[in-house]
């Protein structure tokens, strides 16, 4: 089953993909289709109605259950063959449609093919998921054809018309599969109905996936989008909007009504919108003048015939329901190809401009007489059958509103049978009316060309299907009788019959077929009387305008909303975010707060405390910029000190090195600045900032104290008693931050020397982009003690930054503390002599130390795996240096060493960013250009 | 976590957050900077109390605090430099280009608020469409 599909869908996209090159004969190609579903299913066709459903499986993730599971029992046999059957016909019929060098009919063959593949998918689907993606890839395939005119705004509204209301509908749907296959505990469908769940939840699952079904077989309120989709062309109407794809819903309900139509509200439900679609979709039908739009809200009524039966779920009523599915794919089909050749021939389907056609016409003709008599019911025809079956079933049935059903299903067939008759009436030119009819929209009749037996072939064939089905209904009467028995096992269905004899329904098929001609005999009344009855009514909204009215004010609200929260203010847009995620956790923090803990661990707490304090609120009041970085840099000397007293002598170092290197930073950049802040906020901001700025303090306040006092839960056996046990006989270090750094965790290391390079380069690229002069103020006026003490002080800092490198490793230190400080010496000679004196004492260039570092990092890090290990497998050396004695280091020393570079390389970037003019160095141009670029 | 901390790191949450929402590249770095504080400070207190430095060896391994969230804050700080020295280079670049480091509103989002509504109106007639006006094809 699973080639077939990929065969649709492959079939498809070739076809699509090329485009007008075929021309009408991409029809043909795409018949392969088709006919490979048919010459799969006719070899099998035997064991399914044996009652041996064809399986198959492809396990996608096995833990959640997720699988593609197709099913081919007797029910998806009958819809596959609709599919088959019916799109073979289509594409031969669409050959005499579509004229030579017609654009765009390429796409269209190409997307019917891939349709029919997701309607295959979705009647074979036996999981409740992959049905929903072949439900919803029928309504987009649906969409893209019927909107395959992209030049006519009708055709682009129907489209999306059809594709808001079903695929809106199909989302609904997926919550209530979703809420079905959790309570029941599997997505498998024939698991479901076997053990179906009962309960509140699946109550609403099942109310939501009604209204999936109701919306995709257009039932009332949901069905204006159908009569809209017939802007399509006719092929794609017979084949999506009659036969097959609005049969989805139908379908689902059959599957599930078995076992649920007993669970609160399913009857009620189904049965009371199914009699008002079947109803109201026969009246409107009665009044069009437009042919094909007739037919469209007789496929309305007709849905909602269909939507009863299987709905009730009671078996008699879905043998019926099979019948009916058959039946009405064979007539309504073949009613869509006789319009399709009537405005093929005569450019119009307006019954009041047919005046007759000669005697060319027979087969259209008899098409539209059988056709249209098994619509309306009429014996010997299939239609007379199902008819019978749904009525006789319906005066058996044992539920309550069996009655309300043979109500509904009388009125409806004397609608059915008045249109079906009106139609006919028309295509015989018997219609005509003298007001539609003026120079530019002539009379048209006897004079029209006959169409090509070719052309009416197809609809002549599913014509005398209903009568050779009708007259030798055992012609279907196993596959029907084994496909009930998979809708409800425990059926005893009995064979479909033309002449059942003597009861209540034939008597009712009389009333019926008496009440239509007197109807269709007084066709001018009845029109009399149903404008009459429309005057009034035409005044209340239709469903068709209610969703657009609906849809223009979501748009208006939408627009609203956007303009108030999508406004263009970064501040308030941050006000927002922070806001909300204040407020989010603060509830369920405060309640996880038990009792207050201490004041302070120790009193050294709280000099640094006040400092941090002092200096985090000095920054948001001071005027001047300098200032406010300064109070930065306090609050993290502050910090430094606090990761003294916690015990963490590596954070400490980093802490000191970076306040420094940053504060040297901030003094570049903000001499360029204006010395002090202005603010231009609007007045109604600023409150607003303060309220939100606090709700972050007190909702940080809450969650720290609550999420400090959880951790004494956990177990002794955490992470990091694991890694502190692990570290020397693992790490081969002491230092265990280092040794998470370089060794447990490096993969994360690499992660974010990686990132400080992209910092670099970005902080090169933006600030580097004009030259500009020295500035007076960069460096200290030049004197010779400040430049020998500075170069004294580089050499030794440079030393203290080395052995943090090496020692880093049992030590306190490191790569990221050992380039800081490196960083720190950088500095200094930057500030004795600006950034020639860097380059003097330092002749690489910063991209390569950046660049080198990293590269260095990547290279350990993949050693290892070239050699068989895992990723950052460090190995031991010891080695006899002279100076240094015995070395004793593991191969984790170079990846920090990598670290280390990446660290200088980035402080050496925002010295040649935010430094003095680099013009006078002699190489710089041409590296510079590499970097701006 | 004592109170003590607790509340700087409120505080530095605070001043934080006040300053990120300002229009001045400069403040937003330096809030930056004072998130990037606190967050660091959160990560610290996260791992217990304090403790002996995690050097195995110098003490038994039951007084030593907690190395894990240390060596997350250590790339944490590294970090939080290279974002100021970026966001830096921004306000700088703003300045060359308009003389300022104010954030201006999002040119993108003040177009789209300012856009019409727009979208299918639906035929305007009663929704039953006849012979005509329905697909020519």
């Amino acid at each position: 089953m699973f080639p077939l599909l990929i065969l649709h869908v492959v079939l498809g996209a070739v076809v699509v993909a090329l485009g007008d090159r075929l021309g009408r004969r991409a029809f043909a190609v795409a018949a392969i289709a088709p006919a490979a579903t048919l010459a799969w299913l006719i070899p099998q066709l035997g064991g399914i109605v044996d009652g041996d459903p064809v399986t198959s499986s492809i396990s996608w993730v096995s833990g959640l259950d997720l699988a593609l599971e197709l099913r081919a029992d007797a029910f998806s046999a009958v819809m596959l063959l609709l599919v088959s059957v019916i799109g073979l016909a289509v594409c031969a019929y669409a050959l005499g449609y579509f004229g030579a060098g017609k654009a765009g009919v390429g796409r269209l063959a190409g997307l019917m093919t891939i349709f029919a593949g997701s309607m295959s998918g979705l009647v074979l689907s036996d999981h409740l998921l992959s049905l929903f993606v072949f439900w919803e890839l029928t309504s987009v395939t649906s969409y893209l054809l019927i909107g395959n005119d992209d030049t006519n705004p009708r055709a682009r509204d129907a489209g999306l018309q059809a594709l808001l209301i079903t695929g809106s509908g199909g989302l609904v749907m997926l919550a209530g599969l979703v809420l079905l296959g959790q309570s029941a505990g599997t997505y498998r469908l024939s698991e479901l109905v076997a053990s179906p769940p009962a309960g509140a939840v699946s109550t609403t699952a099942l109310m939501l996936v009604l209204i999936g079904a109701f919306t995709k077989s257009a039932q009332w309120p949901f069905s204006s989008w159908l009569p809209g989709a017939m802007v399509a062309p006719t092929p794609i109407s017979t084949y999506l909007h009659a036969a097959t794809m609005v049969k989805a819903g139908v379908y689902l309900v059959a599957r599930l009504a078995p076992v649920f139509a007993t669970t609160a509200g399913w009857r009620p439900v189904v049965l009371a919108v199914g009699s008002v679609t079947m109803i109201v979709g026969g009246w409107r039908a009665l009044r069009q003048v437009d042919l094909k739009v007739l037919l469209a809200h007789g496929t309305v009524s007709q849905l909602g015939f269909m939507m009863i039966l299987v709905g009730a779920g009671t078996y008699g009523l879905a043998q019926a329901a099979v019948v009916v599915l058959l039946a009405h794919g064979a007539f309504k089909a073949a009613l869509f190809m006789v319009v399709g050749v009537i405005d093929h021939q005569t450019h119009t389907r307006d019954i009041r401009r047919l005046a007759g056609f000669g005697p060319g016409w027979g087969s259209v003709k008899v098409t539209a007489v059988l056709a249209a008599a098994s619509m309306a019911g009429v014996p010997p025809l299939l239609g007379f059958i199902a008819k019978e079956k749904a009525l006789l079933s319906a005066i058996d049935g044992h539920f309550i509103g069996a009655w309300w059903v043979v109500a509904a299903i009388v009125v409806g067939s004397v609608l059915t049978f008045s249109y079906s008759a009106r139609f006919v009436l028309g295509v015989f030119g018997r219609l005509t009316d003298e007001s539609a009819v003026d120079a530019e929209h002539p009379l048209v009749g006897p004079e029209v060309a006959v169409p090509s037996r070719a052309f009416t072939a197809p609809g002549l064939i599913l014509a005398v299907f209903s009568l050779a089905a009708g007259l030798a209904p055992v012609l279907v009467d196993s596959l029907v009788a084994e496909a009930t028995r998979s809708l409800h096992p425990e059926a005893k269905p009995k064979a479909v019959v033309l002449w059942a004899g003597f009861n209540s329904a034939l008597a009712l098929s009389v009333i019926v077929i008496a009440v239509g001609v007197v109807a269709a005999l007084a066709g001018r009344r009845v029109e009399a009387a149903q404008t009459a009855f429309h005057r009034p009514v035409a005044k209340l909204p239709t469903a068709d305008r209610s969703f657009w009215v609906l849809l223009q004010s979501v748009l208006r609200a939408a627009k609203r909303t956007t303009r108030i929260v999508q406004n263009g203010s970064l501040p308030i847009y941050l006000m927002v975010i922070l806001g909300v995620s204040a407020l989010a956790p603060i509830v369920p923090a405060a309640t996880g707060l038990d009792e207050l803990p201490v004041f302070a661990d120790t009193w050294l707490h709280i000099p640094l405390a006040a400092l941090i304090v002092a200096a985090a609120v000095g920054s948001t009041i001071v005027h001047r910029r300098i200032a406010a970085a300064l109070m930065l840099g306090a609050a993290g000397y502050g910090m430094a000190g606090l990761y003294v007293v916690q015990g963490a002598p590596d954070l400490a170092l980093t802490q000191f090195a970076i306040e420094t290197l940053a504060t040297v930073l901030f003094v570049l950049v903000l001499q360029v600045l204006p010395r002090t802040f202005t603010d231009r906020s609007a007045a109604v901001i600023a409150p607003v900032r303060i309220v939100v700025a606090a709700a972050v303090g007190v909702s940080v306040f809450v969650f720290s104290l609550a999420a400090s006092q959880s951790r004494a839960d956990v177990d002794q056996a955490s992470i990091s008693a694991e890694m502190l046990e692990r570290s020397v006989p693992d790490g081969k270090g002491a230092n265990v931050v280092n040794v998470i750094l370089v060794d447990f965790r490096g993969l994360d290391t690499l992660g974010e020397i990686t990132v400080l390079l992209v910092a670099g380069l970005g902080v090169v690229a933006l600030a580097r982009t004009v030259h500009r002069k020295r500035l007076e103020t960069t460096s200290l006026v030049p004197s010779p003690v400040v430049d020998a003490s500075a170069r004294v002080l580089f050499a030794s800092i440079l030393a203290l930054s080395i052995y943090f490198l090496f020692a880093g490793h049992n030590q306190p230190g490191g790569g990221f503390v050992g380039g800081l400080t490196a960083g720190a010496a950088i500095s200094l000679l930057y500030i004795a002599g600006g950034n020639p004196a860097v380059r003097r004492l330092l002749p690489v260039r910063p991209w390569t130390v950046l660049g080198g570092g990293l590269l260095i990092a990547v290279v350990t890090a993949i050693v290892p795996i070239l050699l068989g290990g895992a990723v950052l497998e460090h190995a031991l050396f010891e080695a006899e240096l002279p100076l240094l004695g015995k070395i004793k280091t593991t191969s984790a020393l170079p990846f920090d060493i990598g670290v280390f570079l990446v660290v200088i390389g980035l402080v050496l970037m925002a010295y040649e960013a935010f430094g003095d003019d680099p013009e006078d160095s002699e190489d710089s141009a041409g590296s510079r250009a590499v970097v701006t670029s | 976590m004592s109170i003590v901390l607790a509340l700087v790191t409120a505080v530095l949450f605070a001043c934080g957050s006040w300053l990120l929402m300002q229009r001045r590249l400069t403040r937003i770095v330096i809030g930056i900077g004072l998130l990037g504080h606190g967050a660091n400070l959160l990560l610290i207190t996260a791992g217990g109390p304090a403790g002996r430095p995690p050097l195995i060896g110098a003490d038994p391994i039951d007084s030593l605090s907690d190395p894990l969230p240390q060596a997350l804050a250590l790339t944490a700080i590294v970090i939080t430099f290279g974002v100021t020295a970026f966001l830096l280079a921004l306000g700088y670049r703003s300045w060359q280009i308009t003389t300022d480091d104010a954030v201006e509103n999002d040119i993108e989002d003040t177009m789209v608020a300012r856009r019409e509504a727009d979208g299918p109106e639906g035929p305007v007639d009663d929704g039953e469409p006849t012979t005509s006006e329905i697909g020519e094809m």
